[in-house]
């Protein structure tokens, strides 16, 4: 016992009462350098440059001059129609993807069509571009299956009633086959998280099936139904490829005229063209900040 | 026991050919509180849940004074529950949770906040009316969702497990509580435990159920002291068994390991050489004598464990050992391993198991 | 509750419908070649066009590398972030996600005009150059993929601990990585590289305006030029899609179930 005390007094006696401090340089951050300049190359400069040259003219001064030729008919006509398909598939396609994702989350089928759904709606929210318009054209097109068996069976010719898969219901349609799933992918979660006990708690307290999805079900989902629906809406804003494959440059939509903008310079003015696409940056960057923020709201209650 | 209030009949439930409840027959009288006490699995959730109107009976009725209301849906029964997950809605304040049952019920607006003012004062949340459940404890939250079971001033309160997600600490404060808020308001009260100490601790009756079945049903002092069953005997408190045989049954001697003891009942019709297992409960056994015919066993220590208040003893005869507990006191240190030691206990504690019903 | 059970079988009836339609529909074009019999002529045809092999394997070659390149610049990235500088991570996460919020078409009109042929930074001068950019290009857009596949995988591991205890061990930096860490986030890379795989190979906005002869391109062409050909490579589509995703299902039951999970 006395020596081992002793041996501890004389090692304290030798060492400084502070534990070594080596001085090392902050070098953590080195770790992260490569992904940094990845993304300052590849990602934040080049938008970062489109951005600039939305606000500057040929001699590179400053000028909101390319913001307001955003106004001619032919550019806004093009936002009009791409808000207003993103708008739709989004609305419609989260509409449907939440009652899809209740129906397999709280409708009492058998376990396996759930799964069978959820790796379906994996695959189908990442089958869009090109083989989906085909795709839509072999069902819907003028000579569709789908078309051609309506007017052989029911007699029902639907181009004649006015449906045309190259306009703004036929696109919407088509896009709702990667909306819809993408939705259920991303709330089906969130429908989980609606714990059974709450119906129960409510209905001890006297709720009717209605005023429970009133006052509770209803609220609770909501930020996270408007946050994928805006999520949704900025997925079809930026997308080209089905709609070129399917219209060709038909839909004036502005995914497309930046295209032959960027191909030929369509415009006549580069400067408009970065405005154009600073227009596309603008109206995904608000959907995805409000999406964020009803995201967050909803983590937090379901926690 | 007052008039009966609740009242569960012959009770049955099966899912398919598994029956998960049989023959539950409850009169609990007004004001009482029940427990229900068994394993996971036992039913008692299932008896609970038929009483809420979320499980039907396979048969048998359940009314509440007077009333039959096997047949009327959960939301109209007028009973409050709480759940073991909290289950409070996370889109409204604790104010709006408390709330929602006079909402619902369509109360003044005026008369609802003053409701709801007098259960946040009596769970001593009057600061937290506008916080989110997110925002609270869960002993906190269990407290609000029992201010929100009990708005409505309902006929019955049912709590499902309340305490088991909770820590220690607040478990027993939180038991405490519900046991002094349920007395004050004098509502008719069943509660689900799987915890024996807190069944025993809070409850007016104790209903002990296995494997479907009631075991007993009784005061916790009677539980404890006199179980009927084997189960309810091994189920609530550390019991030590003894395996002996019978020495003499007329004077009520059995051999345990070659040393003689007497136990005072239950000995029935047993010829001696018959195996015997016997059982007595840790606080029983002393190291003291404190005369009048006791029984006294040499042993050995085999353990010591320091538990604060008790120190608790393992002694070994030869086959059989038994735990022990002494009470702690700075003046007599604990005995130490290996100490030969005389075990002493009264003839009434010991436990004739052989003379329970098998169950 | 039999009236909601009904409800949901009728949900979940019309949207079956909805998407296995199209299904049903393109292939049984796609078997409609020769005249009055169900052919897989156009499948022949398709597989036989030199064009076919030449882009596919041109858009599978991009993929592989832009996997390499995806899996080298997250993972030691998301592990460094994990290890040592938690704080900093919101501000990777952010910048993971930019390309959810930058179409990818406004991305690639960035590239033309920063890396032009006349630029500090020729990407587009040469052919090399703009392979290389497409692959940078595909690796930015599959950045939000990859990074939260692989950032999910290194939360099922305790990445600290795990370190710790190879550094006690005498394991050196290079080592850990490889040995240690990517073992264990292997089935989450993997994952990633199979979704990132579904998104590039087919992919036609960049690849246009970069001008490759890449799958996509090559698809948009057979589509206004053929007529049952673009059936038959709408089914060969899904089919890859629904493979890549079959495989990262399957790889999530081999995920290591945590044993020692931080938090």
């Amino acid at each position: 016992m006395t020596e081992i005390s002793l041996a501890d007094g004389s090692a304290m006696q030798d060492a400084p009462p502070a534990p070594v401090r080596r001085y090392r340089l902050p070098l953590d951050w080195l770790g992260v350098v490569p992904f940094l300049i990845f993304a300052l190359m590849f990602l934040i400069l080049p938008t970062t440059y489109l951005v600039v040259g939305a606000f500057q003219n040929d001699q590179g001064e400053i000028t909101f001059d390319n913001i307001l030729a955003l106004s001619a008919p032919s550019i806004v006509s093009a936002y009009w129609i791409s808000i207003r398909i993103s708008l739709a598939s989004a609305v419609l396609g989260g509409v449907v993807g939440l009652a899809m994702a209740v129906a397999i989350s709280r409708g009492g089928l058998p376990p396996w069509l759930r799964s069978a759904t959820v790796t379906f709606s994996g695959v189908a929210s990442n089958f869009a571009g090109v083989p989906l318009a085909f795709a839509f054209i072999a069902t819907l097109g003028r000579l569709g299956l789908l078309t051609v068996l309506l007017n052989n069976w029911l007699g029902v010719n639907i181009y004649s009633l006015g449906f045309n898969l190259l306009s703004f219901w036929g696109l919407t349609l088509t896009y709702l086959y990667f909306q819809i799933p993408l939705m259920l992918v991303i709330i089906t979660p969130a429908v989980d998280g609606l714990k059974k006990e709450w119906g129960e708690a409510a209905a001890m307290l006297g709720a009717t099936t209605w005023q429970y999805w009133r006052m509770v079900v209803i609220p609770v989902l909501w930020p996270s139904f408007l946050g994928t629906v805006l999520l949704l809406f900025a997925n079809a804003f930026g997308a080209i490829a089905t709609a070129y494959a399917l219209t060709g440059s038909q839909l004036n939509i502005v995914p497309i005229l930046l295209y032959a903008q960027i191909r030929g310079d369509v415009l006549h003015n580069p400067h408009l063209g970065y405005a154009l696409a600073f227009g596309m940056i603008f109206i995904t960057g608000v959907a995805n900040i409000f999406y964020i923020w009803f995201r967050a709201r909803s983590d937090r209650w379901l926690k | 026991m007052a008039e009966t209030f609740l009242s569960i009949r012959g009770v049955q439930k099966s899912y398919g050919p598994n029956v998960v409840v049989q023959d539950f027959n409850l009169d609990i009288g007004r004001g009482e509180f029940v427990s229900f006490l068994g394993p996971s699995g036992c039913g008692k959730t299932t008896v609970l849940r038929i009483v809420a109107g979320f499980e039907e009976p396979t048969s048998g009725t359940i009314s509440i004074g007077d009333r039959d209301v096997t047949n009327l849906r959960p939301n109209q029964r007028n009973i409050g529950m709480v759940f073991q997950a909290y289950a409070l809605f996370p889109n409204l304040t604790v104010a709006q949770n408390i709330g929602f049952g006079l909402k619902v019920a369509g109360m003044a607006k005026a008369e609802a906040a003053r409701r709801v003012a007098e259960m946040l004062e009596l769970i001593k949340l009057q600061k937290f009316g506008d916080r989110y459940p997110y925002q609270l404890s869960g002993g906190q939250q269990q407290r609000v969702a029992l201010a929100r079971a009990l708005a409505p001033k309902p006929r019955v309160l049912l709590l499902d497990e309340p305490l088991s997600a909770l820590d220690a600490k607040v478990r027993v404060s939180l038991r405490d509580e519900i046991r002094s808020i349920q007395k004050e308001l004098g509502i008719t009260t069943i509660f689900v435990t799987h915890d024996q100490e807190e069944a025993l601790s809070i409850s007016d009756r104790v209903v002990v159920m296995s494997q479907g079945r009631m075991e007993q049903v009784g005061a916790p002092f009677e539980i404890y002291n006199f179980p009927k069953t084997r189960f309810v005997a091994s189920f609530v408190g550390t019991l030590n068994v003894l395996n002996g045989k019978v020495a003499d049954p007329a004077k009520g001697t059995i051999a345990i390991d070659g040393q003689d003891i007497v136990a005072s009942r239950g000995l029935g019709a047993t010829k001696a050489g018959d195996s015997m297992s016997v059982a007595l409960r840790p606080e029983s056994a002393m190291l003291v004598d404190l005369g009048g015919g006791r029984n006294r066993m040499r042993g050995t220590i085999e353990d010591v464990s320091f538990l604060g208040s008790v120190v608790r003893l393992r002694v070994r005869f030869t086959d059989n050992t038994i735990l022990m507990d002494t009470f702690n006191s700075p003046n007599f240190p604990p005995p130490a391993r290996g100490q030969t030691v005389t075990v002493i206990f009264a003839p009434e504690d010991v436990l004739v198991l052989d003379g329970l019903e098998a169950a | 509750m039999k009236t909601s059970r009904l409800w949901a079988w009728i949900t979940f009836g019309v949207g079956a419908a909805y998407f296995l339609l199209p299904l049903i529909a393109t292939f049984e074009f796609s078997l409609r070649m020769r005249r009055g019999v169900y052919s897989f002529d156009a499948y022949r045809s398709v597989l036989g066009d030199p064009y076919f092999q030449a882009t596919f394997f041109y858009s599978v070659l991009v993929a592989v590398f832009t996997i390499l390149l995806g899996v080298l610049l997250v993972v030691p990235t998301a592990y460094w972030i994990r290890l040592r500088m938690p704080r900093f991570r919101p501000v990777v996460e952010f910048i993971t996600l930019l390309p959810l919020v930058i179409p990818a078409i406004v991305i690639v009109f960035g590239y033309i005009r920063m890396f032009g042929s006349s630029s500090p930074l020729p990407f587009l001068a040469s052919t090399r150059g703009a392979d290389a950019l497409l692959v940078i290009g595909y690796a930015t857009l599959a950045l939000p993929y990859m990074y939260r596949a692989v950032d999910t995988g290194l939360a099922t591991i305790d990445v600290r601990t795990l370190t710790e205890a190879a550094q006690i061990l005498g394991a050196g930096w290079t080592r850990i990585v490889i040995r240690v860490i990517l073992p264990n986030v292997l089935i989450a890379v993997l994952s990633g590289a199979f979704l990132t795989f579904a998104i590039v190979i087919g992919e036609f906005t960049m690849a246009s305006l970069l001008n490759r002869p890449a799958f996509g391109p090559y698809l948009q062409n057979i589509g206004a030029n053929r007529a049952y050909e673009p059936s038959a490579l709408a089914i060969i589509a899904f089919a890859i899609t629904w493979g890549c995703m079959s495989i990262i299902q399957i790889l999530s039951r081999f995920a290591p179930k945590s044993a020692n999970q931080p938090r």
